[in-house]
């Protein structure tokens, strides 16, 4: 019912660690299934223009995203499967709330609909909405 | 330079008590610049005067005079200010300077950040839907600024009601807010006694957006109640976040004195449902009339010193 954000289709290909990660999340988010990290070389290696990537890399980036709680992996023989953790906004989600809680002065940069209500604040609004909006107060 | 030094210092605490009031009077964009270009200007003209104040007494050091060709004799040894209040000004001055660039650095890293988040959120349209339960909604500033809204937040607004938060979220962006509430807080963290004022800025901004807002829904109350649910579902969502303390009081005649210590939400959806802020060019003069006393201040005890210091440079060389 919501209009959540599209999946995106895969990011331009570019070499920063923080591209990698989002590519091989992308090629997660598309599969809908647990991957191998051979499936997830596979399919990387299928975009147009993709950097060449070793199997090692693939391994690293996996492993690091899993320490960021962004995939989770289950064994599988002798190595493991990894699927994402949430869908793409809901991943978006969880990084601004990291985000929020290290810098402090982020709050005051960021335009809230709505600053937090006190308890008198919460009668007083209720006071005003009920009114029929005759007036102020 | 005599007490015309003083006034600059003096005038942020005359001007503090009254940016409540003009804040909740004075049609918000008009208030928006009127107190962010009031407290810029204030807190340059103080620290211009603590900086005369430091200067006139560091040239009265023989080896500073000797370096300005300076005559000592024509400074004269104890004008005004003292030693002691010079010494005072040249400590506010550098703890100014210290706690300005402290702020300058975390405000510049929290705008980078936002500036970078903006640019990777999914999607690309300006508002990105999240899945999170918890009703919130805020704008990212960024090239170009984006829009987070949660799932939560949809789910308490009707579709007007969802028109009127995108609308105030897009009237921050597009009138760039953050730069007023930056400079309005740069200006309180070198003046302290301004802290008011960029209280007050922060309010007024919102005002902006949700005058904005009933503008492009035509509808003032539509926009309060938006408001008003916006924030009973977020506090529903939010029981662990701390509620600040009451946002400055603010005291503008019979309506609101009941809102006296009421926090921003109550105080906005009020403002929603009362008619429209008028123009009040009185208020707009005599706030400008009283930046400019300061400037003036400011300039004439620059001025002093430096005929002061001209003339002890004439009779040195003779």
């Amino acid at each position: 019912m919501m209009p959540h954000a599209n999946p995106q289709p895969p990011p331009p290909p570019r070499r920063g660690a923080g591209e990698l990660e989002a590519a091989v999340l992308s090629v997660l988010w598309e599969a809908g299934r647990a991957l191998s990290p051979g499936e997830v070389q596979q399919a990387l290696t299928g975009q147009a223009g993709a950097p060449e990537l070793s199997y090692s890399t693939v391994v690293t980036i996996l492993s690091r995203l899993h320490a960021k709680q962004a995939l989770e992996r289950r064994r599988d023989g002798r190595a493991f499967r990894y699927v994402p953790v949430a869908d793409e906004a809901g991943l978006a989600a969880r990084r601004l709330a990291a985000m929020l809680d290290k810098e402090p002065d982020r709050q005051a940069v960021l335009s809230r609909f709505v600053a937090d209500l006190s308890g008198s604040d919460e009668q007083l609004l209720r006071g005003l909405l009920g009114d029929g909006g005759q007036e102020g107060g | 330079m005599g007490l015309v030094v003083y006034l600059p210092l003096a005038l942020p605490a005359l001007f503090a008590p009254f940016a409540g009031p003009l804040a909740a009077r004075l049609d918000p964009v008009h208030a928006t610049w009127l107190l962010t270009g009031a407290a810029v200007a204030l807190a340059g003209c103080s620290t211009l005067a603590l900086g005369l104040l430091a200067a006139a007494a560091a040239v009265r050091i023989p080896l500073v005079a000797s370096l300005g060709h300076w005559s000592l004799p024509v400074l004269g040894p104890d004008s005004p200010p003292g030693l002691a209040v010079a010494l005072l000004a040249g400590i506010l001055l550098g703890v100014a300077a210290l706690t300005v660039s402290g702020f300058a650095i975390r405000r510049y890293k929290a705008l980078a950040s936002a500036y970078r988040e903006a640019r990777c959120l999914p999607g690309r349209g300006q508002t990105v839907v999240v899945a999170d339960e918890a009703a919130d909604a805020y704008a990212l500033p960024g090239r170009p600024g984006r829009i987070v809204v949660t799932a939560g937040m949809l789910a308490a607004l009707d579709e007007p009601g969802r028109a009127a938060l995108l609308a105030h979220e897009q009237a921050h962006l597009a009138g760039f807010h953050y730069l007023f509430t930056t400079a309005a807080r740069l200006a309180a963290t070198a003046s302290p006694l301004l802290r008011p004022a960029a209280r007050a800025v922060e309010y007024t901004v919102e005002r902006w957006a949700d005058e904005r807002a009933a503008t492009v829904v035509g509808d003032r109350r539509l926009v309060a109640q938006a408001i008003g649910r916006a924030a009973l579902a977020a506090k529903a969502n939010r029981p662990r976040r701390a509620t600040p303390d009451a946002l400055g009081a603010v005291f503008s005649g019979t309506r609101t004195r009941a809102h006296a210590r009421a926090g921003p939400v109550p105080r906005r959806v009020a403002a929603l449902l009362a008619p429209p802020p008028p123009r009040r060019l009185v208020l707009l003069t005599a706030v400008i009339a009283l930046v400019a006393l300061a400037g003036i201040c400011a300039l004439i005890a620059a001025n002093d010193l430096q005929d002061l210091l001209s003339l002890a440079n004439t009779h040195h060389h003779h």
